[in-house]
């Protein structure tokens, strides 16, 4: 769900924009520490991933489905500044390509989808990760719980926007219900992907997952010489 | 990598608007739709001229008015949102199409409605009218050089990524299994993973091959030469109508 143009009146809008590019400017600088000089690369790919697996249906039955929006599993995979520069550049592209999400609308929905997703879901799964025990399976539920938590605290952000400076006058109580209630259920949805997709990353790639990189000893390089050198 | 390396959402033309900078185009979009937000809501004979001068610019792209009317379905959520408002909404009530609905909910639902349908056509205009390389080229030197390249690696791998998730479900469906309930979701979650791992994988690659053309950080210049002064003329017409119908609304308030 993109905001659109004309949903935030204009002084909130740019005070949201305001805060985006802030929150940019920092992750621009922090991802060289996340991903060194492959920035661009690897940034660039990890949103391609992004979006393409905002296209995966997972049906919920009935002929309904819904779709990862994967703020917080991006967090898990390559850590905060990288997930947030990530982030933003998917919700830029479908802005400017595909026309999803107002140009205004622009700074809303980087600070919700881009910066408060992966902020929240980022804080939890370090949370979990430093009380639980070593295991990839902290890891798992660490991730489920952040995916669980930061959607519905990117839509309570949206309800105390939509108060500021929202176009209509809806009854706060009334707002905050429907939003953070139906939110709720998408953050189930999104904590299970979210816990099943990073558990199959570290079945196979756990070096990939940047949360869980605690837990893979520290190899040396080494370099090995040959006892008996060859003559020839 | 044969085919579908344009975007879906071009439309390939040589209109004035086709040939226009991908700089003038995009500052021109930004000042209408904060031309249209900044709209006081109950003016709805504003919006009438904005939809009419953005449609003039439709006309002058050549670009099928079925051809974007297509893709508004984006809009559809908020389309839902406009309708509820005056029912959920507080205050006044007052009658509408024999129902009694709030009077401001009926307000901002109608403006709403307006302003996200004259955003979404303007901005799948510039999609149209635009190749996503020209539109990297016209944010170069607007957003930080980095951003701009993130931007441009994601763009381009981005059908080679939808293209393996798509392989992936042929894969899946040639073996009998479609998901159609919540129990399938780990087959999908694999998928998933293992989309991601091929894409980190994709990245390194890429990476290293780029290194070995001579990469060191920076990108070889995407920009055309600047836009000349009649590009930004005849660019800003449109803002420039919709910013007078904006002040004129603002007056006659």
């Amino acid at each position: 769900m993109h905001v659109p143009d004309g949903f935030i009146n204009a002084p909130t809008s740019i005070a949201t924009g305001v805060v985006a590019a802030g929150a940019l400017a920092v992750a621009l600088r922090k991802a060289g520490d996340e991903l060194d000089e492959k920035t661009a690369p690897m940034a660039g790919l990890v949103a391609a991933f992004i979006f393409a697996t905002q296209m995966l249906n997972f049906p919920v039955g009935a002929g309904t489905s819904g779709h990862l929006l994967g703020g917080a599993l991006a967090a898990v995979l390559v850590g905060p500044w990288t997930a947030i520069l990530c982030m933003s550049t998917v919700l830029l592209v479908q802005s400017l390509l595909f026309a999803d999400g107002g140009l205004t609308a622009l700074g809303t929905n980087v600070t919700l989808m881009g910066i408060i997703t992966v902020a929240v879901g980022w804080g939890i799964v370090k949370i979990v990760t430093v009380v639980g025990p070593n295991s990839p399976k902290t890891v798992v539920a660490g991730a489920g719980l952040g995916a669980l938590i930061s959607v519905p605290a990117a839509a309570f952000a949206f309800v105390g926007l939509f108060e500021f400076g929202g176009t209509a006058d809806i009854r706060l109580s009334t707002l905050m219900a429907a939003m953070v209630g139906w939110h709720v259920l998408i953050g189930v949805g999104e904590a299970v992907i979210t816990a099943l997709t990073v558990s199959s990353v570290l079945a196979v790639r756990p070096d990939l997952v940047y949360a869980a990189r605690h837990l893979l000893s520290p190899r040396p390089l080494e370099i090995r010489t040959d006892p008996k050198p060859v003559t020839s | 990598m044969g085919a579908g390396h344009g975007h879906r959402l071009h439309y390939h033309g040589h209109s004035a608007l086709h040939r226009m900078p991908a700089e003038c185009k995009l500052i021109a979009l930004l000042i209408f739709v904060l031309a249209v937000v900044a709209t006081p809501r109950t003016q709805y004979w504003a919006y009438g001229l904005d939809a009419l001068a953005l449609s003039v610019a439709v006309a002058c792209s050549r670009v099928p008015v079925s051809y974007l009317a297509k893709r508004m379905v984006v809009e559809t959520p908020f389309v839902v949102f406009a309708v509820l408002l005056p029912f959920i909404a507080v205050g006044e009530r007052t009658q509408f199409l024999g129902v009694t609905v709030s009077a401001d909910g009926l307000e901002a639902g109608l403006s709403l409605l307006a302003k996200a349908t004259l955003g979404v056509a303007a901005g799948l205009l510039l999609a149209a009218t635009t190749e996503p390389r020209a539109l990297l080229a016209g944010l170069e030197g607007k957003l930080p050089q980095q951003l701009v390249q993130i931007m441009a690696m994601m763009i381009r791998y981005l059908d080679v990524t939808g293209d393996q998730l798509r392989r992936m479900r042929i894969a899946r469906e040639s073996r009998g299994f479609v998901a159609t309930q919540p129990r399938h979701w780990p087959v999908l979650g694999h998928a998933a993973g293992a989309l991601f791992v091929r894409s980190y994988e994709r990245g390194e690659r890429v990476h290293l091959a780029m290194l070995s053309r001579g990469y060191s950080g920076t990108l070889p210049g995407l920009a055309p030469p600047p836009a000349s002064a009649g590009d930004w003329s005849r660019a800003l017409l449109l803002p420039a109508a919709a910013a007078l119908v904006a002040l004129a609304a603002w007056l006659l308030r």
